[in-house]
């Protein structure tokens, strides 16, 4: 795509592309190449000097038990986030379809969680469920359980989940409405004078014409259960209890600004870019070709 | 025509209210906290509004909350100031660099186009390391120059804006063109006001993403000076042993939901404008 009318001009265009290239060359290109670098460096004790060390970096990482489970956290973190936000958006999305008349009136109930940031989300429901202070948490102790995140893992697993999707649900609604509103009215009729019920109707017709915009939420809610909801684990559990909610990017964070190991924290930096890079590919190619039936 | 049962009408209502309700559910309970005092918040689980409204929000406000050094109005203007440069940034910037890539040739066009392509690519989590360290190079560590210029560069907005020129019909740019008409002219009387919707959708988008900045602004700030609010509500919740100030806490949640959550609300068109064409 190009346009067949242009100006003509030898210093203008440098000048009107400066400002973001600088700042990209800057903030961007810059920094990820440095990360990049410093991924196969090692600083003495003192950070005096350091040296060349090739993967040496990666190799520790993949050998080190807190890496590969801080993974494993990642994986099961991030599928949940995705898994209940997707459930939870797909039912209130086909819900508030045959709510007609009254689906932008739940539009407005249902998306305004998006403008809440992952850390404010953090903060709301770390103290729904505080052990001393928190409501929820006084009715599951009522009810037997012994509720406290800050010493259970699985107790904090469940909560930063419900926190990162709570968010996440608003974003996945609005996109599956958008995609129901799209299907052609013709189609549901044409099954309901077919016979089918709504049930079939739902699997047969509105699911598959729905893929496109699945495929899409899939990869935007792992990068957001990746990157995004580093506010939430900061605020609900600093990674713990015994590193059993350390996400890789709170890793990255932690590794870094806390315990100051440059070269591993950038290990860790560059392994993350190559997910994103990946997740990013894989989206355009399968954008470009619509998933589709 | 597809049925429409009674009962059927009935469950989805039913849930589509049980769905709204669940997603407020933890908003009204922060709304209740901040409206009574610490000893009722802590000993009994308030389930309705109390008379301490107006005390812990003009507390919050003016006086803020202990050990954090700076009141809430200051934290929330540092707020505005970091949500406002960033959208203003990047929409101005991205104009600019979209207009030159789709109403120019000339050399190293395609190199630039890739170059901020890549960035889409790159969140801000994954290369924090190495970019604070550029901001402490450059000196912009405790400034408001450094809490917005490394956010401002991102590509949505540039390709937004490129979509959005390679629609323009060719003939006004013609003739502007037979008419005597300069590019910049070009750009300001014709482009800029034609392009007034999708600036107004990125605006209410890149106001949330700029308002909801955390992991950045919690490095780069040490100066209570430069606290955004949501850095000062994190720094409240770090307490230790002692007893944090849950109402002064919830007030100042409430207020740092506000002007994200009143901006989808109001500018609702806008907002899922900005979304859908945004992400795709």
């Amino acid at each position: 795509m190009e346009k067949r009318v242009v100006f003509r001009n030898n210093v203008l265009p440098y000048l009107l592309v400066a400002p973001q290239v600088i700042i990209t060359l800057v903030f961007f290109i810059w920094p990820a190449s440095q990360a990049l670098w410093w991924s196969f460096l090692r600083e003495d004790a003192f950070g005096t000097k350091s040296a060349f060390v090739w993967f040496e970096n990666f190799a520790d990482l993949f050998a080190s038990a807190e890496y590969l489970n801080s993974f494993r956290v990642t994986l099961i973190f991030s599928s949940a986030v995705a898994g209940v936000g997707f459930s939870v958006a797909l039912l209130l999305a086909v819900m508030a379809d045959r709510a007609l008349r009254s689906a932008t009136v739940y539009k407005t109930l249902i998306i305004w969680p998006y403008a809440v940031a992952p850390v404010v989300a953090g903060v709301l429901w770390f103290f729904l469920f505080n052990p001393t202070v928190g409501m929820v948490a006084f009715f599951i102790k009522k009810a037997g359980v012994n509720w406290n995140h800050t010493l259970n893992g699985t107790q904090a697993m469940t909560l930063v989940i419900i926190a990162a999707a709570w968010r996440e649900i608003s974003y996945n609604f609005l996109f599956f409405l958008a995609g129901l509103q799209a299907i052609p009215h013709a189609f549901i009729e044409a099954a309901a004078i077919d016979g089918a019920g709504p049930w079939k109707r739902f699997w047969t017709i509105v699911f598959p014409l729905l893929s496109p915009t699945m495929f899409f939420l899939i990869v935007v809610n792992i990068v957001y259960a990746f990157f995004d909801t580093f506010g939430v684990i900061h605020a609900i559990t600093r990674g713990g209890p015994n590193y059993a909610t350390n996400i890789l990017v709170y890793k990255v964070f932690n590794d870094g600004f806390i315990n100051l190991d440059l070269g591993g924290s950038a290990a860790q930096s560059v392994i993350l870019m190559i997910v994103v890079i990946t997740l990013t590919v894989v989206q355009f190619r399968f954008i470009e070709r619509k998933v589709n039936y | 025509m597809v049925a429409h049962r009674p009962f059927q009408t009935f469950v989805t209502h039913g849930i589509l209210i049980l769905g709204a309700l669940v997603l407020a559910f933890p908003i009204y309970v922060t709304f209740v906290a901040s409206t009574h005092t610490i000893e009722e918040v802590t000993k009994s689980f308030p389930l309705l509004p109390g008379s301490h409204l107006v005390e812990n929000y003009l507390r919050a406000l003016t006086v803020g909350p202990r050990d954090v050094g700076a009141t809430v109005g200051t934290m929330m203007l540092n707020s505005l100031i970091m949500a406002l440069g960033i959208t203003f940034g990047k929409i101005s910037i991205s104009l600019l660099a979209a207009f030159a890539i789709v109403y120019f040739r000339f050399r190293l066009r395609n190199v630039f186009f890739w170059m901020i392509f890549i960035t889409l690519m790159l969140p801000i989590e994954v290369r924090i390391l190495p970019t604070y360290k550029v901001a402490a190079d450059l000196k912009l560590l405790d400034s408001y120059s450094g809490l917005i210029f490394p956010l401002i560069a991102s590509a949505t907005a540039t390709f937004l804006f490129r979509q959005f020129f390679m629609t323009v019909p060719d003939e006004l740019c013609e003739a502007h063109r037979i008419d005597g008409g300069g590019p910049m002219r070009f750009f300001f009387d014709i482009l800029l006001p034609m392009s007034r919707t999708s600036i107004a959708a990125l605006f209410v988008i890149l106001f949330i993403y700029g308002w909801n900045q955390y992991l950045w602004p919690l490095l780069i700030t040490s100066d209570q000076k430069y606290y955004t609010l949501l850095i000062g509500i994190k720094r409240m919740l770090d307490v230790g042993e002692g007893q944090a100030e849950w109402p002064i806490i919830m007030a100042s949640t409430i207020l740092a939901m506000l002007p994200p959550v009143l901006v989808v609300i109001f500018m609702q068109k806008q907002f899922v404008r900005g979304m859908t064409e945004t992400e795709k």
